[in-house]
């Protein structure tokens, strides 16, 4: 053991005894985080920008000031 | 003691994924808070300073600011009000991004967890930060910067958004091939540090190529103040610092705790 912490000190906990977590656990996850992933950065992105899935400029104006600051084209 | 704890059942064990996946959400919506109280004091003046800009442009042209046509000089009808925009509309699409990419970091945190490296789960959740900062927000923006009200033409949003998203999976594209490109010739000559060197070039070669190759786009109006401008981007690319900061701490420490606990 080191006797000076290391600018990054942070101490490596194997997962279920292994190193990694299984591919297969993670997929059923990957699928869902991506596809709500997705759906939320519509929203916040494109949705009456480049698309519109619903009329009007609503969606748009809510999240007006979030979509210009995140670098989202915005109009 | 490991053998001992691998052939533990892991039918029983609720999934670490599972865990991660809902940290990671919740560590981007804490972001998205601190970045709205961030960006309310530093951004919003810039986006006020912008529209006011516009709504002059407007005032002269006599053609309508986005939003569609509305009378000059006055305030143009709003669909939303400028403190709803400010308050509840920054917050909710910070929310939104912070959830959706808060969720996918843990994806990836937990795939990348044991298999990127051998350090421990803080230190990987804020060197992953950092470099989702660096690939997503600061080498998109130097092709396609953030752009304040009053900048931009309507007609060419759909080009532009294609363009930037393009942007972003370059960079992310460009960043896994330099992945792989590091691992076969570390693998192969043993030399890690140069193989680190030759993947930062190859990366920076794919992008430099893809940045030359994709459309340019200059629709800030010439008179539109510059100092202005520079005020916004920098409030726009901190705010988003701050996010990507909060998020690899945040969910640092709460990635610890549950692998601590699934280790038993």
């Amino acid at each position: 053991m080191a006797t000076t912490a290391g600018l990054f000190d942070d101490s490596f906990i194997p997962v279920q005894g292994g190193a990694a977590i299984p591919v297969e656990e993670i997929a059923p996850w990957a699928v869902l985080g991506t596809l709500l992933a997705l759906i939320f950065l519509y929203f916040v992105s494109t949705e009456q920008g480049a698309f519109a899935l619903f009329q009007g400029t609503y969606v748009h104006e809510f999240v007006h000031d979030g979509r210009h600051l995140l670098g989202f084209p915005c109009h | 003691m490991t053998a001992a704890i691998s052939s533990a059942s892991p039918a029983t064990d609720l999934s670490v994924t599972k865990d991660l996946l809902w940290r990671g959400m919740l560590a981007g919506i804490l972001a998205a808070l601190l970045a709205t109280l961030f960006a309310r004091a530093f951004a919003e003046p810039q986006i006020d300073l912008a529209i006011g800009v516009e709504q002059s442009h407007s005032a002269h042209h006599m053609s309508a600011p986005h939003g569609g046509g509305s009378i000059v000089s006055e305030p143009e009808e709003e669909v939303v009000s400028r403190s709803t925009q400010k308050g509840a509309g920054l917050l909710t699409a910070l929310a939104l991004y912070g959830a959706a990419v808060g969720g996918i970091f843990a994806i990836v945190f937990a795939y990348g967890y044991g298999r990127f490296a051998a350090i421990g789960p803080r230190s990987l959740a804020l060197l992953m930060a950092g470099l989702v900062f660096v690939l997503v927000v600061v080498v998109p923006a130097i092709k396609y910067p953030q752009t304040p009200p009053a900048v931009g033409k309507h007609e060419t949003v759909g080009l532009r958004t294609a363009a930037y998203f393009a942007m972003i999976a370059l960079s992310l594209g460009a960043a896994a091939i330099a992945g792989k490109v590091r691992a076969a010739l570390a693998s192969r000559s043993g030399r890690g540090f140069d193989a680190t060197l030759l993947a930062l070039g190859a990366y920076a070669v794919i992008v430099g190529v893809g940045q030359f190759l994709l459309p340019t786009i200059d629709e800030v109006p010439a008179d539109f103040p510059a100092t202005l401008l520079w005020n916004f981007r920098v409030a726009s690319i901190a705010t988003q610092l701050l996010l990507w900061a909060t998020i690899g701490v945040a969910f640092g420490l709460w990635a610890e705790r549950v692998l601590k606990r699934q280790r038993g």
